[in-house]
């Protein structure tokens, strides 16, 4: 634009002398600086968002690429919360990394410890009683549960309703209740063992659940209300961070965003295991692929949630909740103290492992978030010559540039929070 | 996987396929690493197998003098619900291979995580770079001969 201003006064007048902005002008020509308005407005921004942001859930750090408002390309750096799990794996018996899973996804620690005791007993081929089968369905669906609700009230807190979150809060609280009488942890609950469970449920934790269950459908028709039927957030959500079903399947994609772009796979259908096939629930299937998509499929496997724990709670049987194979199952504490042969069997376990066959072995569980699957290596000794954890999170992150691209700065944080990832899961 | 099933896979993976594995359940086998991109093009292309979507790629030290890497790759078919493993061996020094992202897209995070952990070299990677450790590290954590207290001075602090 300079220059033709430049060029304009010349062609007017050429006899005119040079005034004090022709001047200048010349002498910015001169100096050979490419800059002009229309290139102000082209101009790229590289907006770095993270580690440290509210909206990214955690330790997630984006780079995003800017033409004015509009996301050009994004690029996620991980490895903030890199803790070497995999590592550390390989130098502690299979029961001494029960704890560091809670530590995988932090939001449903449960469904991780099933995924684990699931895994290691597949590969010592250990089959464990009717009763510990549906304690674990049990867990693992009120993990779901616990996960869901904050994924929800996150993804609405974003947009920026903040009573959403509080009621969804609420509700996981009871959850987190439940969880401490069952297993006296609210949060690291580390409540599988191979071969079943630390303590059988008490009969007040049963009771519990039945109460928070029955009024769970009519809190969360609550929430429900609120959200669906606001405007904004279905503006916000509508048509945001499009993933086509191709891609979808193209990107490895598990869980609630596969089922969003109208993928039906859930692997407690497709590969079941514990007690699944026995119950009656529903896959709740969205074809959109988008973030509002995204959202109803978690909304409704809310409901399916409830349904499988009110046919748990109904179906599950009186008996022992843990596998009766004194070598590989560790004996309860007060036979330890008082009974010869269960010291002994306690003393080998926690010194020297279940060792067991030289085999490999996947297991995966349907996690809140995806796939959740162990591959472990054993080479015999008591610990896994290598344990690959195959988290849904760190997947469905590799999903996020092609849904920021050609959005709008404003929904990337909309997109983060329909992912629902948790970086203690991605990073491992 | 069904028996028929899997004799219909062999027979299309026919001369690709060097040995078979059994992952407690779940069919897996060896592929010669040269015609890995050929063996995984017929696994995705194909209308009878249509294996269309990598779940997970697992590098593994396996320690020893010859052939001591290997890669696992963990691919599952959504239309007819079956999974294999599909596994390379990489030889001891200078562990390389194709990379899968060229067959599917989901490769390119497993692999960037298998050449950060393991030290595994994949030519054709659309961006092969450190996923969780700091660019500039030198180890490879995952190794077997790399301490599990890591290495002190490693990673520089940041100043007081």
């Amino acid at each position: 634009m300079s220059h033709t201003i430049h060029e304009d006064l010349q062609k007017k007048d050429s006899k005119i002398k040079k005034t004090k902005i022709l001047q200048a002008l010349e002498k910015l020509e001169s100096e050979d600086l490419s800059y002009s308005f229309t290139d102000a407005l082209n101009n790229e921004m590289v907006l770095n968002m993270g580690p440290q942001h509210p909206a990214t859930h955690g330790v997630l750090r984006l780079l995003i690429s800017l033409d004015g408002e509009t996301v050009v390309n994004c690029v996620p750096e991980l490895g903030y919360l890199h803790r070497g799990y995999e590592k550390l794996a390989e130098s502690s018996t299979y029961h001494e990394f029960i704890p560091h899973t809670d530590r995988l996804d932090y939001l449903s620690p449960m469904a991780n410890n099933v995924g684990y005791a699931l895994a290691v007993e597949k590969l010592i081929g250990l089959e464990i009683p009717e009763r510990g089968k549906y304690i674990r369905v049990l867990i693992a669906e009120l993990a779901r549960i616990q996960s869901h609700l904050l994924a929800i009230g996150a993804l609405v807190m974003d947009i920026g309703a903040v009573t959403p979150f509080l009621w969804a809060i609420r509700e996981r609280e009871k959850i987190l209740d439940m969880y401490d009488i069952i297993c006296g942890a609210r949060f690291t609950t580390s409540y599988t063992r191979i071969g079943g469970v630390a303590q059988d449920v008490p009969d007040e934790a049963l009771a519990g659940i039945k109460v928070f269950i029955d009024d769970f459908i009519s809190n969360l028709n609550d929430i429900r209300n609120i959200v669906e039927r606001n405007k904004i957030f279905i503006e916000r959500c509508e048509g945001i961070g499009h993933l086509s079903k191709e891609d979808s399947i193209e990107l490895g994609l598990t869980g609630p965003l596969l089922r969003a772009c109208g993928v039906e796979r859930d692997i407690r259908v497709a590969e079941p295991y514990l007690v699944y096939d026995k119950l009656d629930f529903r896959i709740p299937v969205y074809p959109d692929g988008d973030c509002l998509a995204r959202y109803y499929v978690r909304a409704e496997e809310l409901v399916e949630s409830v349904k499988i724990i009110q046919q748990c709670l109904e179906k599950i049987p009186k008996g022992p909740h843990n596998a009766l194979q004194s070598k590989k199952v560790l004996p309860k504490k007060e036979r330890v103290y008082t009974k010869m042969e269960e010291l002994i069997h306690d003393f080998m376990i926690i010194n020297f492992g279940v060792n067991p066959p030289k085999a490999e072995s996947y297991s995966a569980i349907e996690a809140s978030k995806g796939e959740l699957g162990f591959y472990f290596i054993s080479d015999g000794s008591g610990h896994p010559y290598r344990l690959k954890i195959r988290s849904p999170s760190f997947s469905n992150l590799q999903a996020l540039a092609p849904m920021m691209k050609n959005c709008m700065i404003s929904d990337t944080v909309v997109i983060i929070g329909s992912v629902d990832p948790v970086m203690g899961e991605a990073d491992k | 996987m069904t028996k028929e099933r899997l004799d219909i896979l062999k027979s299309k993976l026919q001369g690709y396929i060097t040995e078979t594995d059994d992952i407690t359940g779940t069919p897996g086998f060896y592929i010669d690493k040269e015609k890995i991109i050929e063996a995984c093009k017929i696994l995705k292309e194909d209308p009878d197998l249509n294996f269309n979507s990598l779940v997970d790629a697992v590098s593994v030290d396996r320690f020893r003098k010859k052939e001591r890497f290997e890669m696992i790759y963990n691919i599952i078919s959504i239309e007819s619900n079956e999974r294999v493993f599909v596994k390379i061996r990489l030889e001891s020094k200078n562990p390389e291979m194709q990379s899968l992202s060229q067959v599917w897209k989901s490769a390119d995070w497993y692999e960037r995580e298998a050449y950060d952990m393991m030290g595994i070299n994949f030519l054709n990677h659309p961006d092969l770079r450190r996923m969780y450790m700091p660019e500039n590290y030198e180890y490879h954590p995952l190794r077997k001969d790399f301490p599990l207290m890591g290495i002190p001075g490693s990673i520089p602090l940041p100043n007081k």
